[in-house]
């Protein structure tokens, strides 16, 4: 909630520090969890035990009599529509007469110590009528299922029809896969601070991906206009798309309302579990016809994703999956069906990468097999079949910039591969570690490749943009930017990304960025890979901007024309310094606001799935080498190197962290990552029990970064944050496949996939 | 109940203790300490490492009450009067912080091992930090920012 300053100096194309990152370490940054106010409460949340079932009523007395409580409520304390959903306003804020997941919010509790408040929440007694559930997404579409929402259990329904309808093969290749649920598993709780303002409104201090969809949702509840309810953004601790759906936004703010004091809301690690979407469960069914020297002729694609009980993200999911999830492939013909439906599982919704994550696994392993049906190497039947600058997609969208697909898989596979073993080795690189499981008895090495592409940016006709203020005045005579915009800094190093940008199109050294809030206009979503392209692109037109007003003044100061800003000194149209820029700003502060909005895309036709569908498309490929001890099914990955196009890395360092970060993430969903559901409910919502990848677990990274700059783009930038997730998971399936020789058609793998 | 403990060099008391209360919330809600960080307050994630008597603990593990006169040392207490320590310093110029919210745990756990194995081999440096998790990293510039704070 401080504004940051930095006066590392650092232009696009450096790797200035980040500006908050002194505050991260010695611990005072404040993350949303850290917030604290006199006289605050503590909010909780009842949430339901069942996946499915009835209301039929809720009796807060008991609740309500425990000394500490200032606050219990349910739906009929809400003020506004009692509705809140991404995509469609599906989700009630509070459960009404059904609730339709386990998890699913139904009371609130405000006390003035947490304890107290779940004491409490204990005591509130709910009349369920437990209801038949539908957890098997493959039956929602069936005659007789239970109907989870009021329309139907189908979210979304994607097709494209695209060349010969009949297309016939001399090689033809198929496979059935499955990928589990995985979670963003961020380590900062869903958390904020909301507090009243004594005149009927508010302000939420909160962690988040988009602030200003989160002031709509909350305002549509609260019955509140825009201006009676200001949302801040508090210290994120990770988000992964985790934080796109409201978690305590609306909860906390009726609380406050209610109480008239401060209200903090946190949630602990399980309830984090319930608390957020997760990555949709996939079941996909591909086919791949070729010619005998393996270059693709047709495939079919049949994917459904489980949207669980609301649809949060499911639509663009669903768009994701289908429009690109034949991966970076020339294909003539293309036949997709893509589905997302309703269940009474966790709701799914935002996970990097999402939709084309779960489809690489399938195309991914269909491109191994292919390759080995035809005798063509792994890596040469990507480079064959992969895209390039001027072809066409399967939605018939020109890819008009670089697609370096056959560049990338090669760089991979030549950089350097770790030593193969030799003699008595540490058991410490060893799969099983240091649990002493095998010598290097049993221990095969297998090395597998991928390469993948994703959207950057929202798709499908909607109107992307951000907003970007920036002023320049003199501070202690020294000319300083200040740069607002209310795009979410999640950890991704996008406020050192906007100063970057402020110094580069300004000349100035010092830049202020202050504080993320709902006084500016929206930013879009941190979510996509969008914000360096997007807010990034906001920043430099209102750099711009700022810049021909500085240049006018100047103008008329100095009574020439024809000058620009080189550095920070005023030069004239023959290159003479006239004046330094704190000469011509003197008492002046000059200040724009620009909304910047990147190239239309349009929706696709509904029966063949063409059209401009996205704005831009980012590649990257991974090689991973593991070692399996065969014989109790245990991995260790050894090396997972990867290469990715970024277009203009503004930020080098910062674009290597978010390739590693996210390549792990991917290397998780592969091995270990799993929200294990059965009948509806959630078995490990714990660290303890869902495991994300450790430092004993990631290998060694080598990252090969290309700049190929997209002529379409702020600087020719490229989306990063997401590829890595993408194209990191199906490599190291591919390696265990190598070292194994199973078929492995479900991730995350599990020992018994191995052994048995 | 009512606890008495030094934390960062300072005697802190805090009144009204719940007993169920862990130290780690102590510090947080109670002594406006909130540096150590509650990622899953069940043992799992490292983010609320502190020393205890010279010791690192998750202090979500540990009941308030049992740090009555302990000695505490919080990532707020890392850095000296001449600036941040040189495991801070490192994390900061490696890119080891992105959220940053696995970072003070990070920090004392890595300030540990280097106090007693001034100059860690890889395998002992991932061996040493496998009980703290980063879920943005990937771990690879939080072993360059312990190799860098090795050589400082
Ligand atoms: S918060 Fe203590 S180990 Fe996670
Ligand atoms: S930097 Fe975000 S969890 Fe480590």
């Amino acid at each position: 909630m401080t504004s940051t300053e930095t006066r590392t100096t650092g232009k696009i194309g450096d790797s200035p520090l980040r500006p908050d990152g002194t505050l991260k370490v010695t611990g005072e940054f404040a993350y949303s969890s850290d917030l604290w106010h006199d006289d605050m409460c503590w909010g909780v949340t009842l949430r339901s035990p069942h996946p499915h079932a009835r209301i039929h009523g809720i009796d807060v007395s008991a609740a309500l009599a425990l000394p500490g409580v200032h606050a219990v409520l349910t739906h009929a304390d809400v003020p506004g529509l009692n509705r809140v959903g991404l995509e469609h306003l599906d989700q009630p804020a509070l459960a009404e007469d059904v609730v339709r997941y386990q998890g699913e919010p139904v009371a609130l509790v405000a006390a003035d110590h947490p304890e107290t408040a779940r004491r409490a929440a204990k005591r509130i007694v709910v009349d369920y009528e437990e209801l038949p559930a539908l957890t098997d997404p493959r039956r929602a579409l069936d005659e007789g299922v239970p109907q989870v929402q009021p329309g139907g259990n189908l979210v979304r329904e994607l097709t494209i029809r695209r060349g010969d309808p009949a297309p016939q093969a001399p090689v033809v290749v198929a496979l059935d896969f499955e990928v589990g649920m995985q979670d963003q598993a961020f380590l900062g709780p869903e958390s904020g601070l909301a507090v009243p303002d004594g005149e009927g409104g508010l302000d939420l201090y909160v962690a988040t991906q988009w602030l200003h969809v989160d002031q709509q949702q909350v305002c549509r509840v609260l019955d509140l206009p825009p201006d009676r309810a200001r949302l801040h953004l508090a210290g994120v601790g990770g988000a992964f798309g985790g934080r796109e759906d409201l978690s305590i936004h609306v909860h906390a703010c009726l609380l406050a309302l209610h109480t008239g004091k401060p209200v903090k809301m946190s949630y602990a690690r399980d309830e984090s579990f319930f608390g957020h979407v997760h990555r949709h469960p996939a079941w996909l069914r591909y086919e791949f016809g070729a010619s005998e020297e393996g270059r693709l002729a047709y495939a079919k694609a049949d994917i459904l994703f489980d949207g669980g009980a609301y649809a949060s993200s499911t639509t663009a999911v669903v768009g994701n999956g289908g429009t690109l999830g034949l991966g970076p492939y020339n294909i003539p013909s293309v036949t997709v069906d893509a589905r997302g439906v309703y269940t009474n599982n966790p709701p799914c919704g935002a996970m990097r990468g999402f939709g084309c994550v779960q489809a690489a696994f399938a195309h991914e392993a269909l491109m191994d097999e292919l390759a080995d049906r035809v005798g063509v190497d792994r890596v040469e039947i990507r480079a064959l079949n992969g895209m390039r600058d001027g072809d066409l997609n399967i939605t018939g969208q020109l890819i008009d910039s670089a697609a370096p697909v056959a560049e990338l898989i090669r760089t991979v596979r030549d950089l350097p591969l770790p030593a193969s073993p030799e003699g008595e080795r540490d058991i410490r690189d060893l799969p099983g570690g240091a649990s002493n499981t095998t010598h290097g008895e049993g221990v095969v090495r297998g090395i597998g490749y991928a390469v993948t592409y994703k959207n950057v940016g929202f798709s499908e006709g909607f109107d992307d943009y951000s907003t970007a203020r920036v002023r320049l005045e003199l501070t202690g005579g020294e000319p300083v930017a200040t740069v607002h915009t209310a795009a979410a800094e999640v950890g991704q190093g996008l406020i050192t990304v906007e100063q970057q940008i402020c110094r580069t199109e300004l000349g100035v050294d010092r830049v202020v960025v202050h504080p993320k809030n709902t006084f500016v206009g929206s930013g879009g979503s941190t979510s996509a890979s969008r914000q360096t392209y997007v807010t990034g692109g906001a920043v430099k037109a209102a750099c711009e901007a700022v810049r021909a007003a500085v240049l006018r003044l100047a103008s008329a100061r100095l009574g020439v024309g024809g000058l620009r800003l080189d550095g920070d000194k005023i030069v004239s149209a023959s290159g003479e310094v006239l004046a330094s820029l704190a000469d011509v700003l003197g008492a002046e502060a000059v200040e724009e606001t620009v909304e910047w909005h990147h190239r239309p895309t349009e929706e696709i036709d509904p029966e063949t799935g063409q059209g401009n569908a996205h704005v831009q498309y980012a590649f990257s490929a991974h090689r991973a080498v593991v070692d399996v001890d065969v014989e109790l099914g245990l991995v260790k990955v050894v090396a997972l190197d990867t290469a990715q196009d970024v277009g203009k890395a503004i930020n080098p360092d910062a674009v290597v962290g978010q390739i590693q970060g996210g390549s792990a993430q991917g290397m998780g969903l592969a091995l270990m990552e799993e929200i294990v559901v059965t009948d509806g409910k959630v078995r490990n919502p714990s660290f303890t029990d869902y495991l994300i990848p450790t430092i004993l677990d990631m290998p060694p990274m080598q990252v090969k970064v290309l700049e190929y700059a997209d002529p379409h783009a702020p600087y020719g930038v490229r989306g990063v944050g997401e590829p890595p997730t993408i194209s990191s998971g199906p490599a190291v399936a591919a390696a265990i496949r190598a070292a194994t020789g199973k078929a492995l058609r479900r991730v995350p793998v599990r020992p018994e996939h191995i052994t048995l | 109940m009512r606890i008495e403990l030094t934390v960062n060099g300072e005697r802190h008391e805090a009144d009204d203790v719940w007993e169920g209360e862990s130290l780690l919330y102590a510090l947080r809600e109670r002594l406006g300490l909130p540096g150590s960080k509650n990622a899953c307050e069940q043992g799992e994630c490292g983010s609320c490492t502190v020393y205890m008597d010279g010791v690192p603990v998750c202090s979500c593990l540990v009941a308030a009450g049992q740090a009555q006169g302990r000695d505490v040392t919080t990532v707020e207490g890392l850095a000296g009067d001449d600036g941040l320590d040189p495991v801070q310093q490192a994390f900061v110029e490696c890119g080891a912080v992105q959220c940053g919210f696995c970072t003070p745990g990070f920090l004392v756990s890595t300030h540990d091992l280097l106090a007693r194995n001034p100059r860690p081999s890889d395998p002992e440096i991932r061996e040493a930090l496998a009980g703290n998790l980063c879920r943005c990293t990937g771990y690879e510039k939080i072993l360059d920012a312990v190799r860098t704070a090795a050589h400082s």
